[in-house]
């Protein structure tokens, strides 16, 4: 037993094996935030993420070890890695879709599909890492590694961040009017409402915003009904929502002005507070998926 | 997903035919009571077509 702990201690490549598996770990909880959304639930939730982030830190870290002690077959690892995390996003999309389904505002299958994604992309995050950590620790002693592993901390944390709404749209209050079945935020027209008891609702409890496109790559990104959905979502889970089952008269939408591509957004908030309402909807996450840039474009 | 008309409630019976389940009303505040209480049943939700004809449409 002795003799197998000497063995393992006079091994070359134990400290940036350790150095580069503590910041993955690191690196994974790190970028694991529960936040307003309460996804990933806590704490089974977390615990899931958490064990997969484990596995992607020791891959990680065993990678370079391995080229280096010329056992080139251990790097075809790394391929059953990206496999395993390919499954990662289907989970994420099956929980996420069946918990949608009894949503009262759903999420919308894009917000989905990012959310997944980002999940998949965080687990890779975790091994580039750790294949740094370990890396700058073989060849540059084990302060290098730490160095490297707080800086490539630093980068996950920046790529990991996504942009939000408010750098492409401006957002402004509007007046909510029911004019007998019509219904508007501001001159955007919404939807029609036959029902008398509804009217009144809305007029009480409705409030209106118009999100004006700051560029034509925003009035794009913004008429996509995903993202709509998203932000309907998003503001429901923070001022939650003045409507229940079996009320479909009450339901938030958003609608486009076609000629100018500027967005009319219904709410029915529990707590109608404009200024909160504006800084979610401007705090709502773009859609990796969604977001498009025609100005980009050849053509121009 | 298609939308589907579900019922129809309406105050003049000349104006209405057809497929779906037609509730004639006598006066404006039976015809919103039928819609409201179909509204709640069928999960639809309550549009008028014309000032005296309301259609109830899951979307």
């Amino acid at each position: 037993m002795t003799r197998l702990f000497k063995e393992l201690l006079a091994s070359e490549f134990l400290v940036p094996l350790l150095l580069g598996f503590t910041f993955g770990i690191m690196c994974r909880i790190h970028l694991l935030r529960t936040d307003y959304r309460q996804y990933p639930t806590y704490p089974h939730g977390k615990i899931i993420q958490v064990a997969l982030g484990v596995i992607a830190a020791a891959l990680g870290s065993v990678a370079i070890p391995a080229l280096l002690k010329e056992n080139y077959t251990a790097v075809t690892f790394l391929t059953v890695a990206a496999q395993q995390f390919r499954d990662v996003r289907n989970m994420e999309r099956t929980t996420l879709t069946e918990i949608d389904k009894q949503e009262l505002v759903p999420r919308g299958g894009p917000y989905i599909e990012g959310i997944a994604l980002v999940f998949e992309g965080r687990n890779y995050l975790v091994i580039f890492c750790s294949l740094v950590t370990t890396l700058a620790a073989v060849f540059f002693h084990w302060w290098g590694g730490i160095i490297a592993g707080i800086i490539t901390l630093l980068i996950a944390k920046f790529l990991m961040s996504g942009k939000t709404l408010s750098l492409i749209v401006d957002i402004e209050p509007a007046e909510v009017r029911v004019e007998g079945k019509d219904l508007y935020v501001g001159d955007i027209y919404i939807m029609n409402v036959g029902l008398e008891e509804a009217q009144k609702v809305i007029q009480q409890h409705g409030m209106g915003m118009i999100l004006s496109p700051k560029d034509p790559n925003a009035k794009v990104t913004i008429s996509q009904p995903g993202q709509r959905q998203a932000i309907l979502h998003d503001v429901s889970t923070q001022l939650g929502v003045y409507m229940d089952t079996g009320e479909p008269s009450l339901t938030p939408l958003a609608k486009r002005d076609m000629a100018t591509g500027r967005l009319g957004v219904f709410l029915l908030p529990q707590v109608k507070d404009m200024e909160k309402a504006r800084a979610v909807i401007g705090a709502v996450p773009i859609l990796e998926s969604v977001y498009r840039k025609p100005t980009k474009a050849k053509q121009d | 997903m298609l939308s589907s008309i579900l019922a129809v409630i309406t105050l003049n019976k000349d104006r209405v035919a057809g497929g779906a389940p037609i509730f004639f009303c006598s006066d404006q505040q039976e015809q919103q009571q039928i819609a409201f209480l179909l509204e709640k049943i069928l999960d639809g939700m309550v549009h008028e077509v014309t000032a005296d004809t309301l259609v109830i449409v899951r979307h």
